[in-house]
Parts: structure tokens; C-alpha cells; sequence
């Protein structure tokens, strides 16, 4: 079953879609009913694609769900209007040496449609973004 | 607002705990707290605990434990605000005294980890579970974000980043090998931690906390009911508490606490204290890296100069601000719920002069900081005794 835990987060991470404050024009994602300004006036706003890399990590014990994609590499990417997001960074060479030697903070990357895990037992894949280094 | 004294403390011995059960180790603790303040009756009771419901299928904590304490038709509260659920229901204990509403209240915390759950998922609850733990990060890989943004933020070199930070674990190591009730009383070397296994670079296994079962309860009461006890009285002259974003991306400084600064600022504030005035703190060092942040969250030292504080030595027994005397989250142990709650604990033994080779000399005053989440909630108390 593709629970609702997914599915209802599908407009995100399938289009990226994230809102924008109409008073302060501050944007949002995942997108809020309120803004920190107190307005509640919202409009649709689609994320840029592409950022630099603010922080990173690698996960060399994940969770069970991830137990077979380890070590997995994961950064706050700063997308260029701003907005800061976090995903995997994926298209990465099977063995890697030493990860510093390829991530950088700073390094420009753009976000890419991938395959996140698949649910449980039933095996259904779950998609979303991740990003890959320019 | 009344003023509000800790009259009792006890905990359980901390470290993987296979015989014992969620509800025995809540209740020993409570007993020994009890006990330790000579009162015969409570008003009311508050549970710390995170997620009782993920690791022992078991919820609704505060009728449970009321009632395997003997307590029938107590007030119990259970409250959760992930690893700082402790901190949180003492704040609230001490709300409850001070307001008048209730004279002798039980604050505990309680978290039994080995069951066999998978607790890296367990854990990962406390963060935005739809943007982060759905990606697959770790809180060991949070908080390795957080290092890596704090390395670059303030130009250190990665080696010498590296060895700084283990000082911080050598110092907690060396700290719990004097406390009976820690999970690791083993010392460790720089050695040791920087050839432990990577968990989330750049943070190494001996970099994190352990997955710990154990309780701790204290018990609350006015001074003027304190007084009358025939013990040091030690009072709470300071409680603040934040929250702050829950999505480490969405923070406005990865490698800043903001939600450590504002919980410090209101408890500094309530008695006008400051940073010099405070002898001891049990902070919350989960990773290392959060001993750093938090050190300069809490007003100690300036930006990006917390990474030499354990290397200077300024950290341990006898130094200048001694920090996580009872050996901290990392050799103590870290029973989520239970931490805040262990932290009070601490600083009750060592402000009553009772903490045996751990004592810090002449303490008056000490802190306790407890954090939830990689940062989005936060509990600090100050403690003064009399």
C-alpha cells in the first residue's frame, strides 16, 4: 500500500512544489499555512532546480529502510532563490575512496527525480528528489 | 511565584539493562528519589520519555507509572519533547510548585532502548520525518552536518578539527569512569576515537552517545517545605525553554544552537545570572560537535571558540568551567527521555557536595541544558544551593 504518509506529500516531491508569502514573499518548503511574518496569504511557487551544497554527510548506518543503498551521502543543498533543502546525493561513483575528496561545500548541484526507497513489505517504490553534483 | 527546591534525587544504574522492564526502572529510580527527600506523599507527577510507544509498544506512561509506584489516583503527566522530554517535565514539575497548585511533585525520566527495535529509526522520529528521516538521515548524520558546517564556517583544518573534537569525548570518558551509575566508566584516548568506525563523517562511533536503558526521578517542593528537610537546600533560580525550526536546513546558521541561546537566555534572566556566575554544566553532548555548539550557545565562549575547550583542558574537573562531570551523554549514557532528568540529578549531588571523586570544589551554582531534535527544542535550568 502507498500509504497516505507518501502519497499526500506528492505535489513536493514530485514537482518540487513549495509556496511563497504574498505579504513578505518569503518561501516555504514544504509550504505552510502561516508565514513567520503572520500573514496567511500564500501563492503556488515551483523550487528552482539547481544550488550549492551548504553541508553534508555521509550515513554509514542508516536505518533498516536504507540498509541496502549504505553508505548513503546526504546535504543541505541552498537552492538559488535561497531556499534551503535537504536530499541525497546521488549519480556518485559504487566506491568511493574518501567523500571529501569529491563533495565540497559549496560544490553546485541540481536536483534530479529518483527512486527514494521502496515501502515496507509490499515493496512499493517511493519517489522524490535528490540532487547530483554539476 | 514561589520559590521552588529539589529535595530529592535517584536514578538507576544506565547502560543496557536486558532484565529490567520500562516500569521497574521508572519506579527505582522514584523510590530512590522518594526516599532520598523523606516525604510521605505526592500531589502530582510528571514522566519524561520520547518514544516508550516505538522502542516498548507501550504508551500512556503517566497512569502506568503512577500505578506501579502505589500512587492510585495521582495526577501523572507524560511528556515528550524528543531527547529533552526530561529537561521539559521538569520545567514543568518546577511550574507546577512554584504556581502554588501543587506542593511535592515527582519529576522522572525514563527510556528503555534495548528491545530490540531498530533505534537509528526510532531516533530519527525527532526529526522532520517527512523532509529528513524520509531521505534516510541518521541523528548521528545531523549532527555530522552540523560538524561539517561548523569546520567550514570557522576555517579549521579537517586533522586538527578531527582531534579537537575527540578531546571531548576523552574528557566525558575520563569523567564517568568516576561515576557508578555510567554506562562506560572505561577511559578512552584520542586514539581510540579517531580509530573508531565512521558513522557519519566526519563523526566516528566514539563521537556519539550510546543507546542506553535507565530512569531518573527528582523530587520537587517549596523552599520553605525544603528547609525543614535538614539537607543543603538547592533551589532552581533559573528555567527557560525554546523550540526553534524543525528541519535543520531550515535553521538561519547550521553550526549556531539559536534554540540553546534563546532557552539560556530565559533562565539567565530570571535571576539576573550570567555565564561567570555558573561553577558546573551537564550539557547535552550526544555528539561531540553538540558539546562544542552548545558551549557557545550557552554564552561560554565566543564563536568557534568552544572546539579548544576540552583540548584546553578547560572542561575537565578542576578546570575553569567543569562540563558533564557525571561523563556526560557520551559515557554516562543517554536513555533519551531519562537524560534531562540525570542532568538535574548530577547537579544536585554535586551542589550537595555528595558527588565523591567527580565533586567539583566549592560548587554553588550549575546548569543543566537538555536538546531535542538536532536542535529544535531546548530545556536549561540553573541550580543555586543555599
Amino acid at each position: 500500500m502507498l500509504t497516505p504518509r507518501v502519497y499526500t506529500e506528492i505535489p513536493q516531491r514530485y514537482r518540487l512544489e513549495a509556496n511563497k508569502c504574498k505579504a513578505c514573499g518569503k518561501v516555504f518548503f514544504p509550504p505552510r499555512l502561516v508565514c513567520t511574518c503572520g500573514s496567511q496569504d500564500f501563492e503556488p511557487y515551483r523550487l528552482p532546480t539547481r544550488g550549492k551544497i551548504v553541508t553534508y554527510t555521509v550515513v554509514r548506518t542508516p536505518g533498516f529502510v536504507f540498509k541496502l543503498q549504505k553508505p548513503i551521502v546526504l546535504a543541505i543543498v541552498e537552492l538559488e532563490d535561497g531556499t534551503r533543502i535537504m536530499a541525497q546525493v546521488t549519480d556518485l561513483p559504487p566506491v568511493v575512496e574518501d567523500y571529501s575528496e569529491i563533495i565540497k561545500i559549496g560544490a553546485e548541484v541540481e536536483l534530479v527525480f529518483r527512486k527514494i526507497f521502496s515501502e515496507q513489505e509490499a515493496g512499493i517504490h517511493v519517489y522524490g528528489y535528490k540532487c547530483r553534483l554539476i | 511565584m514561589r520559590e521552588v527546591a529539589v529535595i530529592g534525587v535517584g536514578m538507576t544504574k544506565f547502560g543496557e539493562l536486558w532484565n529490567t522492564n520500562l516500569r521497574s526502572l521508572f519506579v527505582e529510580a522514584a523510590l530512590k528519589a522518594l526516599k532520598d527527600a523523606g516525604v510521605d506523599r505526592l500531589d502530582s507527577m510528571y514522566v519524561g520519555c520520547m518514544t516508550s510507544g516505538l522502542f516498548a509498544h507501550q504508551e500512556h506512561l503517566g497512569a502506568l507509572m503512577a500505578d506501579y509506584l502505589g500512587q492510585k489516583h495521582l495526577p501523572a503527566y507524560r511528556i515528550e519533547s524528543a531527547c529533552a522530554s526530561g529537561g521539559l517535565a521538569f520545567r514543568l514539575g518546577f511550574i507546577e510548585v512554584a504556581s502554588g497548585m501543587s506542593d511535592i511533585v515527582l519529576v522522572g525520566g525514563v527510556e528503555k532502548m534495548h528491545t530490540g527495535a531498530d533505534v537509528t529509526d526510532a531516533l530519527s522520529t525527532a526529526s522532520d520525518s517527512e523532509y529528513e528521516a524520509f531521505l534516510g538521515i541518521t541523528f548521528p548524520g545531523l549532527y555530522a552536518m552540523i560538524a561539517n558546517a561548523y569546520m567550514h564556517k570557522y576555517r579549521i583544518p579537517y586533522k586538527e578539527f578531527r582531534e579537537k573534537l575527540a578531546h571531548v569525548a576523552v574528557k566525558n570518558h575520563e569523567h564517568g569512569s568516576k561515576n557508578p551509575n555510567a554506562q562506560f566508566r572505561m577511559k578512552i584516548t584520542v586514539d581510540t576515537v579517531l580509530n573508531s568506525t565512521l558513522v557519519a563523517d566526519p563523526l566516528r562511533l566514539m563521537d556519539c552517545s550510546p543507546v542506553t536503558d535507565g530512569a531518573a526521578c527528582v523530587v520537587l517542593a517549596p523552599v520553605e517545605i525544603a528547609k525543614k528537610l535538614g539537607k543543603p537546600v538547592v533551589k532552581v533560580i533559573g528555567s527557560g525553554a525554546a523550540t526553534s525550526a524543525i528541519a535543520l536546513a531550515q535553521r538561519d546558521d547550521i553550526a549556531w544552537l539559536d534554540v540553546v541561546e534563546a532557552a539560556a537566555k530565559r533562565a539567565y534572566d530570571m535571576d539576573k545570572i550570567t555565564p561567570k556566575d555558573i561553577d558546573l554544566v551537564e550539557l547535552h553532548d550526544c555528539f561531540t560537535i553538540a558539546e562544542v555548539c552548545v558551549l557557545e550557545a550557552l554564552g561560554f565562549y565566543e564563536p568557534g571558540g568552544a572546539i579548544n575547550a576540552a583540548y584546553n583542558g578547560d572542561t575537565y574537573i578542576g578546570g575553569k568551567l567543569p562540563v558533564n562531570t557525571s561523563g556526560g551523554l557520551k559515557a554516562k549514557g543517554h536513555p533519551v527521555g531519562a537524560t534531562g532528568v540525570a542532568q538535574i540529578v548530577e547537579i544536585v549531588e554535586q551542589l550537595r557536595g555528595n558527588a565523591g571523586e567527580r565533586q567539583v570544589k566549592g560548587a554553588k551554582r550549575g546548569l543543566a541544558q537538555n536538546m531535542g531534535g538536532s536542535g529544535a527544542s531546548s530545556v536549561v535550568h540553573i541550580l543555586e544551593v543555599e
